[in-house]
This record gives C-alpha cells, structure tokens and sequence, in this order.
C-alpha cells in the first residue's frame, strides 16, 4: 500500500462491523483508523448506564447469530469475551398458563406435551427438518456470496461451486429450503404443530425486527436467518455477554486496538474524498480530512451510496436500487429498571423462568393483529413484546436485589400516520407497561425508571436508517447477492478503493461480525 | 446412603433431583438442570458447593509441626498458624499417594482435609512422634462459596473474609456459630471455604443463601465443580491419578514431577527435613528423564467444527466432562499420551483438557492429536499442548 498515506485503510463507524473489520484489517498488519460520530463505540450494541448501577442495553440485548470463526480467529477470549448461559424460555398465556423451555431435553417434552402430547414427536420434528435447512445453507451463510453477474472467470468458479452445493440437496431439503424462504412462519409450522402457544414461540421469532406479520409470506426467512445463530453449537441459542452487547463492542474494541488499530470517537464523517474515481479519505462534519487509499464504510446502504459517497460518482441504476432498498423500521426497546422481581401468579416463589427470555406473545393471531397497526401506520394495541430480565443473567447489570428489563417491542413504525414519534414515545411505552401489568400483576410498582427508543430515535443515535435494526429489510430481493444490490454483494462499490462493510451487506443485521469479516477477506485480497 | 448435615435444605434446593454418591454421602451431580447455568454462577457470580464428605483430621502435640513434615511432600514448617497449603504425601519409592490441604491453626496444631480415608496411615505413622491424630469428619459442615462475588456475600457476615490472603483463614463468627473460613478452593476464582460445627449448619447456610442470592449466588454440583476444577489445572484423586499405595502396576502410580506438581517440593535438597519419599525423588530427579508431563491441552473452534461439518455432523460440543481418558497421539499416529480430563469450556469457547503426554511432546505449543468419535469411526483431531491453568483470574489472588 502506498506510503503517501498516514493510514492504510480507514473505517466509517464504530459499530459492531465497524469494529470486527477493522480489527480483521490490523490484524493482517495494516494501519487502521476507525471514525465513529458518537462518544463510544458499538453503534446499535452498546450498554449504558443510564442510572447508577442499572445497565441498560439500549438496543441491541443479546448475541446468537455472531459467527464462532470471529470469536476464533480474533481471540476475543483473551480481551474478555463471555456469553453467559441464558438458560430459559418464558412464554405468559392469557389464560394464567404458560409454557417454560429450559435446558433439558427430557423436561422440555413433558413441557410440551403438558401443552399438546402431539406436539413432543412435533417439535422434535421441526427441529430436525430445520436444523437439516440451517446445515445446508451454513456455507452460503458464512462465504461471500458469488457475483452472478460478472464475467470474472473467479467468480464463475464461484457460481459453479454454488450451482454444486444446491444440486447437492435432496428433495425434500429443497422443497423446505424455499417452504422457509418464501413462505410465511405459520405456514410452516403448522405442518408440525397444533398448540397455539408452541406454535406463537416459533412464530414469533420470526417477527423480530421486520415489518411482516406472522402469516405474511418472507417471516420464514427471518426465522431462518435468526436460527442461522447458536451459542456454543446449539443453533437457534442465545446467550447473553458479559455487560450486555456493549460489553461485547469493547472486546471487540480491544481486540481491534490491540492490533494497532486507532479509533477516534466524536468524527461524524461527512464525505468521502475521490480522485479521478478513486477513493482518497473522508472529510469529518467539521472539515477534518484523513487520507488512505481504501475506505470502508459500515455504515447501511442508504447512507454508503447516497450521503457518504457523491451519488452522481456512481451508475443511476445502482443509485436506484438503494433509493428503493427498504428500511421500515417498526421495533423500539422500552428498558426499565426495576425494584424486583415481577411475579407471575401460576409460578408464585419461583425465578428460574427470568433466566432467559420473557416472550409475549400468546397466540399467532395475537401477533398478526399486532402487526395489522402497523401496516395502517401506528402502533400495536397489544404489543409483541421479547423481553428479558438481564440482571438475573449477569448480576453485575443491577445493584444487589435490583433488575434491569430489556423489552423489545413489536411493532412500532418509523413512519406514524399523520403524527410523530415524540409525541407519541410514552403513549407507546404506556401500552408496553400494560401488556406487562396484564401478565405481571403489580409490575407498575416495581419500576423505578424506563427508557424508550423508537425508530426515530434509533436512526438519530446509529444511523440506521428509519431505525431499521438490521439496516435493511430481510426480504429475499435484499438478501444474499441482492445485499444490498445485485452486483454489488461483494462489499465493493463502483468507486475503487470505496468499501462496505455493514449489515447492509451480507448475509445481513444482528450482531454477527460477518459483514465485518466478509469485507475484510475482500480488502485484504484486492490490495495485497 | 448418607446425608450431609446441609442435605435438609439442599434437597429442596435440588431441582434436578440428581444425586451423585461421593463416600457413601449424597452429593448434587447438579442442582439445576443445567450445571453450565450453575457453571455460570461460579464464572460470574457466585456458588456453593458442599464438601462435608472430605475427610477432616486434627493434627495436634509438641510434634505436630514434625509429624507433617516428615509424612507431607511440602514444607510445612513457613506456613503460621492461621495459614493453609495445598500438599501432597508420597510413598517410599516417591510416588504420590494422595493430596490434600493443611491449615496450621496453631503451632502445634493442623487441620488436615483429605479425598480419602486416612486415620490409619496417620495414626501408623504418628506413633513415632509426641502428637495424636483426631477424626474430624463428621464434627464439621463444610461449604465451599466460589466465584468473583463470594467475598461480597461473605463480608456482609464477617467482616474478617475481607482482608483474608490466598490460602488464609480465619476463626470467625458467621450467623452467630464459631467457623473456620478460608479462602481457599477448587474453582481457580475468587473463593472461599467454610468449616462449621455440623450442628450449626443449617443457620449458617441459610444466612449465605440470604446474604448470595441478590447477588446471583446458587448451588452448584459435582458436574459444575469439575468443570472449573479442570479449568483452573486441579488434578482431582481418581481422574488424574489414584494412590500409589493402591497400585498394583508401574503405569498406575505418577511421582510428583509426572502430575505437575514437582513446584510443591521447594527446598527437596534441605537435609533437615527428611521425608517420606524424598530419597526416591532425589533419585528421579538425578537419573532418566520423568515417563511422563503433565500438560494441559487444547483444541481449536476451527478443528472441531470441521471434523463434524466435513462428517456431516453438527457440531455440539458438550461441556461436561466426559467420563474416560482420551488418546492422544503424534502426527505419525503413534501413542503419545492420554487426558485425564477433557470437556468444552463454555468460557474458554474451546476444548480443553488435562493430560499427561511423553516429555518430548510437552513443550507448549507442541502440535498432538487427540482422539474422537465421528461417525463410529475414530478420529484423531489437531490440539495445541499449553500450559496449566487455563483460566487463572487476577482476583484469585488479588487482594481486596
Ligand atoms: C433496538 C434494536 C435491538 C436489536 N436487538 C438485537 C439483538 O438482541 N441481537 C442482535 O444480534 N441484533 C440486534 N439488533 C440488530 C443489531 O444490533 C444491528 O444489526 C447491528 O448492531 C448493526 O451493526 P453495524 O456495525 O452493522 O451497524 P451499527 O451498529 O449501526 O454501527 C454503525 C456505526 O456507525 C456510526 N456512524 C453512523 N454514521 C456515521 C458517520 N457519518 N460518521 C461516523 N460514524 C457514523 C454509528 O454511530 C455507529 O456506531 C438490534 C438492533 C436494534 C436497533
């Protein structure tokens, strides 16, 4: 690389990708300089301290889908990464019942068939078929997708290896493969359930963060993309990190600047700089430039194309097909602190369901309609709420006796009909607290403070546009060589030396590192 | 079977109802469905675990100081009253019988715990000294409180935990009964040990249980207790070796040096102290190189998740130790050693295990093969020979 450069690369945004791509690019031995606009690092996974002693995950509130290779390859042990075990799953009933999954295999069976005896053999088959889906597509997953559309003899090599690993599959394989891609979650798992609160768990992870209902065609691919995680193995698992998903960001910014690498907090990049087409450096907000001959930006597509970089350097159909990229965010998070332990009437003295996640969710209709205001512009009467209590997870979050609650709330559009966000933010939080009084009797007592984060306020603090949390829509067409545009799935741009790297990219949002990952494989490859 | 005296509140505490049979005592395997959740406790908050079923044994007369330190391999004679220290005892030919922890309560007083019966010995070996040694087992309760809140939970009912040094202890009052608490333990963390009245148990027990639980405090069983012991590089009698004076072959019987515990004989050299098997150690230490070294091994995320994806397989790696030794192998496939323990380790997001390998493969870093099951076939699998311990947190030793 040339020496004219102070740096060798330079990176826009600390995020989680931000991060992993830098300390993948230190690594390998260049000099690195990461620009984040805000006071601390990790974007959409941070922790903060909202109150003395009380963490709280503002956004992002746990980790699965993060590749194991990046935990490896980066030694994120030794800068002090640690998933701590969330060991249940909690799911409230209407009718006072409900249904806890733990980590036995045996007691989960009597669990379900408490609920549903044909649901046992059900869900082991669920399990099974789709876990045969996540192994089959694993390589597609954690390999930079082949660009179809050149004529690059390289990346024909890659398509044929593609071509290869489909005809690979048996029918039934295939046939689920594309059930999950381009079907809904209710569909499929009415193939294999018949309880309705069995069926409302798997539903509703497959809702998480996307403006679909439970019955809408495309909920199976977000299902399957989140069950594209695992925590030590175990697909479809979640833990939680050590000080929540901020704790993990300053591994990873440890990991990175143990490399070399520099991060400058408090630099919001305005725009890059070009010469005759090639990329030069960035220009901060405040006129600051810093020069090197690549420049990554993590930050999602609309933003990469259409801010950062000067569109009318770029062709207009790929300036078209970021214009129509789809954001939509409709999750928000409404944290709290709490005094104690909210009390679930039919497990009076018991804890153990607060070791995991708390899923409101009872019924898919109960999802669906949740979903209905959302299409119409406003937010859901009874909210899909995915919660959980992390101080009973990782004690440190909480002063002794104390809880943090993270809930993540569905579904809440960026876009409300005829009103605004701020006008709105307690209103929706009320109906959050509702939903939780409804199932927790007496919850209102219990809570000494809450945050709320809407999508408005999730694009003003990360930069996710219209707060979508994965920067970008999981619908088929945005996915794999369509992230973010067809042609452009291999994290370059048209402008050379110009770099993406964020969820905006493939495979896509959560806190996963490949984006991250994937790019750096391409940066080091094109400028060794 | 026998019960501890914590076992009235322990069974209600065992939600699993699995029990495990240590010395003819029940002993949780695991309180939780989950001993990674109780894993976790340990790792990041804190746990108990009961250990009334070691075998206590007082140590007391003019001689006492003399006694230990002809019949232990460690020097007793720095360690003051109100300090411990990890030993060992060895035969005549220097092999390694047992080992266990001294805590000197006063000059010429020990207290002695032990994995397995001892009076006998003791007492045989007593008889040329002015000092008796006493049963204790049963008179006391003991607890193990471990992880990086134990000395929060602790303090907030004697404040004499606070200041304790690794490997002190202190008579102390807990909820109003007389205990020994040191900070000691078997975990590689933070941690500490209580020896108390048998009678008292119970009261002292539930103001832990009152004083932990906001803070994360939980039971844990044998399964999480091996667990963190294989972390931390603890050899446990009857996993990484078995009394010599037990063995009826060579390969059965390890010196000191062989289990990594060659440290523990500093001064071998001082002739004033004779003890039993030091002539032998002398010996070994002069002739051929030792059979084996004790090292700890470990495998890659990337080598276990490739021998299962290329075998179609998923990769799920298990995080309880697995019941046999493990074959270990150089890249030429012959035998090179075996481990005597070997699990996942859920914080370490690796495999790891301790072995015992040939000399020439116990350089860290050294490149061995261990084997595996795929498929019904055998596999022999990449890992790396490190250094023990795995995990060896600064607070362990940290002071306050
Ligand atoms: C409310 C919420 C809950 C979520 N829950 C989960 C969850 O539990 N688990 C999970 O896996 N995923 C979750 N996600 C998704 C996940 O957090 C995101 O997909 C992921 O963190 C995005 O990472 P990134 O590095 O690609 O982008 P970001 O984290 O958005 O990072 C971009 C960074 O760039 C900075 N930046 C922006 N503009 C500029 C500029 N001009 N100059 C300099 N810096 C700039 C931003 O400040 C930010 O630090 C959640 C997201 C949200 C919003």
């Amino acid at each position: 690389m040339s020496d004219t450069h102070a740096y060798d690369a330079i990176v826009i945004g600390a995020g989680h990708n931000g991060l992993t791509h830098a300390a993948y690019l230190a690594k390998a031995g260049r000099r690195v300089l990461v620009l984040e606009q805000r006071h601390l690092v990790g974007g959409a996974a941070i922790t903060e301290e909202l109150r003395p002693g009380f963490k709280f995950t503002t956004f992002s509130y746990a980790l699965s889908l993060l590749r194991p290779e990046i935990i490896a390859e980066l030694d994120l042990v030794s800068h002090g990464f640690m998933p701590l075990y969330m060991r249940s799953h909690f799911a409230p009933m209407d009718n006072g019942d409900y249904l806890l999954l733990g980590p036995d295999a045996g007691v989960n069976r009597q669990e379900i068939a408490r609920h549903c005896k044909a649901d046992v053999d059900g869900m082991e088959r669920f399990e099974h078929d789709t876990l045969r889906v996540r192994q089959f597509l694993r390589p597609l997953f954690d390999n930079a997708p082949p660009n179809l559309f050149s004529a690059d003899p390289q990346d024909a090599e890659q398509v044929a290896w593609l071509v290869k690993h489909l005809g690979s599959a048996d029918a039934k394989l295939m046939h689920d493969c594309v059930r999950l891609i381009t079907g809904s979650i209710a569909d499929f798992v009415d193939d294999y359930l018949e309880s309705e609160i069995i069926k409302a768990t798997i539903c509703s992870a497959a809702c998480v963060g996307i403006k679909l209902g439970p019955m809408s065609p495309g909920t199976g691919l977000n299902w399957l993309y989140l069950a594209m995680g695992e925590h030590d193995g175990i697909a479809g698992s979640w833990a939680f990190h050590k000080g929540g998903n901020g704790g993990f960001t300053e591994v990873l910014a440890r990991a990175a600047t143990a490399s070399g690498a520099e991060i400058r907090l408090n630099s919001r990049v305005d725009h890059l700089i070009t010469e005759q087409g090639q990329a030069v450096g960035v220009a901060l907000a405040d006129g600051t430039e810093f020069r090197a001959p690549v420049v990554v930006s993590s930050l999602d597509p609309r933003r990469t194309f259409l801010q950062i970089a000067d569109p009318r350097e770029l062709p207009a159909d790929l300036v078209q097909t970021i214009q129509r990229f789809r954001f939509q965010g409709v999750a928000s998070k409404v944290n709290f602190a709490l005094d104690g332990l909210p009390r679930y009437p039919a497990l009076e003295g018991r804890t153990d369901q607060y070791l995991g996640f708390v899923n409101v969710a009872p019924t898919v209709e109960y999802m669906e309609r949740a979903y209905d205001a959302a299409k119409y512009g406003w937010y859901s009467e009874h909210p899909y709420l995915d919660a959980s209590i992390q101080s009973m997870i990782d004690p440190d979050m909480a002063p002794p006796g104390k809880h943090v609650m993270s809930c993540f709330v569905m579904y809440t559009p960026h876009e409300l009909k005829g009103a605004s966000w701020p006008a709105h933010r307690e209103a929706m939080a009320d109906r959050v607290q509702a939903t939780l009084r409804r199932f927790f009797p007496g919850f209102d007592d219990l809570v000494l403070q809450r945050e709320v984060v809407t999508p408005d306020i999730i694009e003003e603090r990360t930069g996710l546009s219209e707060g979508n949390i994965y920067a970008g829509e999981f619908f088929p067409h945005q996915m794999y060589v369509f992230r973010p545009a067809p042609g452009y799935s291999d994290y370059r741009t048209p402008i050379r030396g110009y770099y993406q790297c964020g969820s905006g990219t493939h495979p896509g949002g959560c806190v996963i590192g490949a984006p991250g990952r994937l790019a750096s494989m391409r940066v080091l490859a094109d400028t060794r | 079977m026998r019960t501890t005296p914590f076992y009235p509140r322990l069974r209600e505490l065992n939600h699993s109802h699995m029990w495990g049979n240590w010395a003819g005592y029940l002993s949780a395997t695991k309180y939780d469905l989950s001993s990674k959740h109780e894993y976790f406790g340990v790792r990041n908050a804190a746990g108990f675990f009961d250990t009334s079923p070691l075998n206590k044994y007082w140590i007391r007369g003019r001689d006492a100081e003399r006694l230990c330190s002809y019949a232990f391999a460690r020097d007793i004679r720095p360690v003051r009253p109100g300090r411990a220290q990890y030993t060992l005892w060895c035969d005549d030919a220097g092999f390694v019988m047992e080992d266990g922890v001294v805590f000197r309560t006063a000059g010429d007083e020990f207290l002695l715990t032990a994995a397995e019966p001892n009076l006998g010995y003791l007492r045989g070996l007593a008889r040329a000294f002015d000092a008796e040694i006493v049963e204790a087992t049963e008179d006391f309760a003991s607890l193990a409180v471990q992880g990086p809140r134990s000395r929060d939970i602790l303090a907030q009912l004697t404040p004499d935990v606070v200041d304790l040094p690794y490997f002190g202890f202190a008579e102390t009052k807990v909820a109003g009964s007389q205990v020994l608490c040191s900070r000691t333990g078997f975990s590689g963390d933070l941690g500490f040990e209580l020896f108390i009245p048998a009678d008292q148990a119970l009261p002292v027990l539930d103001a832990i249980i009152e004083a932990g639980t906001p803070h994360g405090l939980r039971p844990y069983g044998e399964e999480a207790l091996n667990m963190t012991r294989i972390e931390a590089g603890l050899p446990l009698f009857g996993y990484e070796f078995t009394s010599s004076r037990y063995a009826f072959t060579h390969e059965e019987r390890f010196t000191p040096d062989e289990l990594g515990l060659g440290w523990t004989l500093r001064g071998l050299d001082d002739p004033t102290r004779p003890f039993i098997g030091r002539e032998a150690i002398l010996a070994e230490r002069a002739g051929a190189e030792a059979r084996w070294r004790t090292v700890g091994i470990t495998m890659t995320w990337r080598d276990y998740y490739d021998l299962h994806a290329s075998n179609g397989l998923l990769a799920i790696p298990d995080e309880v130790p697995v019941p046999w030794e493990v074959m270990i192998y150089d890249a030429e496939g012959s035998r090179i050693g075996y481990a005597t323990s070997f699990m996942y380790s859920p914080i370490l997001q690796r495999h790891v295990g301790i072995a015992r390998v040939r000399p020439s493969h116990a350089e860290p870093g050294s490149e061995v093969f261990v084997e595996q099951t795929v498929n019904h076939e055998y596999v022999n699998v990449r890992a790396l020979v490190t250094t023990l311990p795995f995990y060896n947190p600064p607070r362990k030793v940290a002071a306050r």
